[in-house]
């Protein structure tokens, strides 16, 4: 257990050094940032111009929402992305070779072997927004809700990584799926609003086939007193099925992997 | 071969000279061929520019949610949209945006980054040509497969909307239009990477714009008025707002054909932007073995 650990924190330093040399990436993901935020913000005002609520969320609920959102867009952005990224490319390059031949396990290799530490400003970002929009919501947040908001935000974490992991994994069969990612980055947009908001048909596929609704939705209804047990409950539940699920499906993907002398 | 031929070899003759065409039908010529070239391609990568379509759905059925849930709040309207023809903007929405893919920017970063420029200066073409053309020939498929797409929107949002056979009219050629000043517009921007080769903050900033200022984001009725006025004094309204209520948005005859000329003005601007910026741009560029 504590072998990929240490393989995780490894990788990650390698990473950051790697990464830290490009320093005008800092600058641009700043900016890059500080747009989207903007650009945000512009929105949430727009509407709060029109409604005082929207379904049921106020002001500073939604803002908390769009936190989250740019949170977890830092995570996958620096931490999950970049390795599915190129687990993708090798597949279809024959370069997966490479990873086959360490002695690890091959999906914890695959899994961390790139990371864009600069992508991590969106996750400061989204933590000082988030600090703000809590400091305006009405109820002030115990300690409970703290920790709830804490566990929904890995859990949510861990079964996006299992939704890439998946996709990803059908590179073994597909070899032009570069537009995954797109897809992806569309359909993310969505969870920037509760995903209640949504009909039905749309918020079932959202939390079920693309987990964007736990991702996002859910820590935001911890900070935001709006979580039951239940949910979080079906949230741990719903993670251990997809990690479980990926892994086995990525293994299926292996038997198929076959390297054309690259 | 026939006998004839292999008893008595013809003298070898002479190469056909070229064949000479107006250089206005020569460039004809070459967006017909781009545009199949770009048909041919696009067709084998169905899935892929499928997948890349419904990611782009994704955008405008946010946005038609979103305001859908504040009519709804509001008594059924805001500024005079309802649920129904928030349904109708934004799945025209969909096809004006299609319409409205053109080479990026981060194309012509690349392009120029890794000196891929050097074969396309040596063709007798301003280069945007060749990207016009094979742009335009992607549209027929892209179109083809938004059909399928619109219908599935229309029968989940229910659109309600009227439209009158001179908005359909302005509506084809301002598509044209809204496409030329995007294309001519990104081009201009994508030209910028002659001198550095970061254009990814520029075009986001752009787009950020664009996304406030056209009507992509919300129908421009709904920004704030002094919104409306800086808007007016930019090209992004007419390559969103402009089509889209063109169709739906029950538009006075005056509004039509004044908007069209607006298109026209703007398609002036850009190709000289475009060519101006290009004539200063093209001096710094240098490859190693492109």
């Amino acid at each position: 257990m504590l072998r990929p650990l240490r393989l995780t924190w490894l990788f990650f330093r390698i990473g950051a050094l790697n990464d830290l040399q490009y320093r005008a990436n800092f600058w641009l993901q700043i900016l890059q940032s500080a747009i989207q935020l903007g650009t945000g913000l512009a929105v949430l005002g727009l509407i709060f111009s029109q409604t005082p609520a929207l379904n049921g969320w106020t002001q500073p609920e939604l803002l908390a929402v769009m936190a989250v959102h740019i949170l977890m867009g830092g995570v996958i952005g620096a931490l999950i992305q970049p390795s599915m990224d190129r687990l993708r490319q090798d597949i279809r390059e024959g370069t997966f070779d490479f990873v086959l031949t360490k002695p690890e396990d091959v999906q914890v290799v695959s899994s961390i072997r790139e990371i864009r530490i600069w992508q991590a400003v969106d996750v400061v970002v989204g933590l000082v927004v988030l600090g703000f929009a809590v400091s305006q919501l009405e109820r002030a947040l115990g300690p409970l809700e703290a920790l709830a908001f804490a566990i929904a935000l890995v859990l949510g974490g861990l079964m996006i990584y299992s939704f890439w992991l998946i996709v990803t994994t059908v590179a073994f069969w597909i070899v032009r799926i570069d537009e995954i990612a797109e897809l992806f980055q569309g359909l993310y947009q969505s969870g920037r609003w509760p995903v209640t908001i949504y009909p039905e048909w749309l918020r079932t596929s959202l939390t079920f086939l693309i987990p964007i609704a736990f991702a996002v939705t859910v820590p935001a209804q911890a900070l935001t007193g709006r979580l039951t047990l239940d949910t979080l409950a079906l949230a741990g539940g719903f993670a251990i099925v997809v990690l479980v699920l990926s892994r086995a499906f990525f293994r299926i993907g292996l038997r198929r992997y076959s390297g054309a002398s690259s | 071969m026939s006998a004839s031929a292999a008893h008595a070899p013809v003298p070898a003759s002479p190469p056909a000279p070229p064949r000479l065409v107006s250089p206005l039908r020569g460039l004809f010529d070459v967006y017909v061929a781009e545009a199949r070239i770009a048909i041919a391609e696009q067709i084998q990568y169905r899935a892929a520019n499928y997948m890349y379509m419904l990611g782009m759905v994704a955008e405008p059925v946010i946005y038609l949610v979103v305001w859908s849930t504040v009519a709804a709040q509001q008594g059924g309207s805001v500024a005079g949209f309802t649920a129904g023809s928030f349904a109708a903007y934004y799945i025209v929405w969909t096809l004006v945006r299609n319409i409205n893919i053109v080479f990026t920017p981060y194309g012509w970063e690349n392009r120029i980054r890794e000196g891929r420029l050097s074969a396309q200066l040596l063709h007798p073409l301003f280069p945007i040509v060749e990207d016009l053309g094979f742009f335009l020939g992607w549209k027929p498929v892209v179109v083809v497969l938004w059909l399928p797409i619109a219908a599935f929107l229309s029968l989940v949002f229910q659109p309600v909307f009227t439209v009158t056979p001179l908005g359909v009219v302005v509506f084809a050629f301002s598509l044209l239009g809204a496409y030329l000043i995007r294309s001519l517009n990104q081009s201009s921007l994508g030209l910028i990477t002659f001198w550095t080769t970061r254009v990814g903050p520029i075009f986001q900033l752009y787009i950020a714009a664009e996304l406030l200022l056209s009507g992509r984001l919300v129908p421009m009725a709904l920004m704030p008025q002094w919104v409306q006025n800086v808007a007016n004094f930019l090209p992004f309204q007419w390559t969103f707002g402009f089509p889209i209520e063109a169709l739906v948005g029950n538009l006075s005859t005056e509004q039509l054909l004044g908007g069209l000329a607006m298109q026209l003005f703007w398609i002036v601007f850009g190709s000289i932007l475009v060519r101006v910026v290009w004539h200063f741009a093209i001096r710094r560029y240098s490859a190693v073995a492109g």
